[in-house]
């Protein structure tokens, strides 16, 4: 319907007028909402695996994401447990705790490598090389992702069926299951499975 | 709770003994058949259920988890108690 052509234009266009800011009001909350499922920059690495190699790669991921500017969330279950773990200690577990705990590397500088370990030698060799090289330890990589703020979450379900203690654990990690790494995972622009 | 005309929770969710993801699993297969209003009281033993309980509300416009906290269970267990609310 062309206005000009309206007698009462005056009260038409106060009808426009309004009909224009109800729709930049409902369009605005729209937008808004739509916003908000946006995912932000950030990362999601769920660590698995309780091995060298494995290890380095997600660290090398998480401190290249937050250098690059983006929020890091690395979960760890299962063997990836070992990883974060400071120590082990069999004092209260259980015989299947126990079993665990001898069976699995103590800490991070326990960890072997997923292919051609030979009981530890090649893990030794492949930390050997990759100093002579310059490459940073993992040890290095962990201080320097926590130091630009990474997100480090143990799986508390794994922790259980592992017995995994908090006394055993690095201090000021977070805890949580899958609702949490699912959490972060939504938010994310990639989530790795390592 | 702020709202009078559900002073007592609609169901108890007990979870107490399940793992992860279970407590979410059993609160949300409630949390469906809730009317906008009511409340679940949930009531968990494994403490990944705290973040995570956050983290399915968080940017969930059809619930809120209107309170959170730990209390001491009979078997000296710590029970972690979630009330999530259809909005």
């Amino acid at each position: 319907m062309a206005i000009a052509q309206e007698p009462q234009g005056g009260t038409e266009f106060a009808t426009l007028e309004t009909r224009i800011a109800e729709l930049e009001e409902r369009y605005e909350q729209r937008i808004a909402e739509l916003e908000a499922r946006l995912p932000e920059d950030r990362i999601t690495i769920v660590c698995f695996s309780g091995e060298l190699d494995k290890a380095m790669a997600a660290f090398i991921i998480a401190t290249g994401a937050l250098a690059m500017g983006y929020e890091c969330s690395m979960y760890f279950t299962f063997w990836g447990l070992s990883v974060i773990k400071e120590h082990a200690e069999t004092a209260g577990k259980s015989f299947m705790e126990k079993m665990f705990t001898m069976m699995l590397p103590e800490n991070m500088d326990k960890l072997g490598i997923s292919q051609m370990n030979f009981a530890g030698a090649g893990a030794k060799m492949m930390r050997g090389i990759m100093e002579s090289k310059g490459v940073a330890t993992l040890e290095e990589l962990m201080e320097v992702a926590q130091e630009m703020g990474v997100r480090i979450i143990s799986c508390t379900m794994a922790m259980d069926i592992m017995g995994v203690t908090d006394e055993e654990m690095r201090p000021n990690l977070d805890r949580g299951g899958v609702g949490t790494f699912l959490g972060d995972a939504f938010k994310s622009k990639a989530t790795l499975f390592i | 709770m702020s709202d009078e005309a559900h002073e007592s929770p609609t169901t108890v969710v007990d979870a107490r003994g399940l793992l992860c993801p279970m407590p979410l699993v059993r609160a949300s297969q409630a949390a469906k058949k809730l009317a906008p209003g009511e409340w679940i009281r949930v009531l968990a033993t494994d403490r990944g259920s705290v973040p995570d309980f956050q983290a399915w509300i968080d940017g969930r416009a059809e619930y809120d988890l209107v309170h959170q906290d730990e209390q001491a269970g009979d078997d000296g267990r710590t029970v972690y108690v979630h009330d999530v609310k259809r909005v």
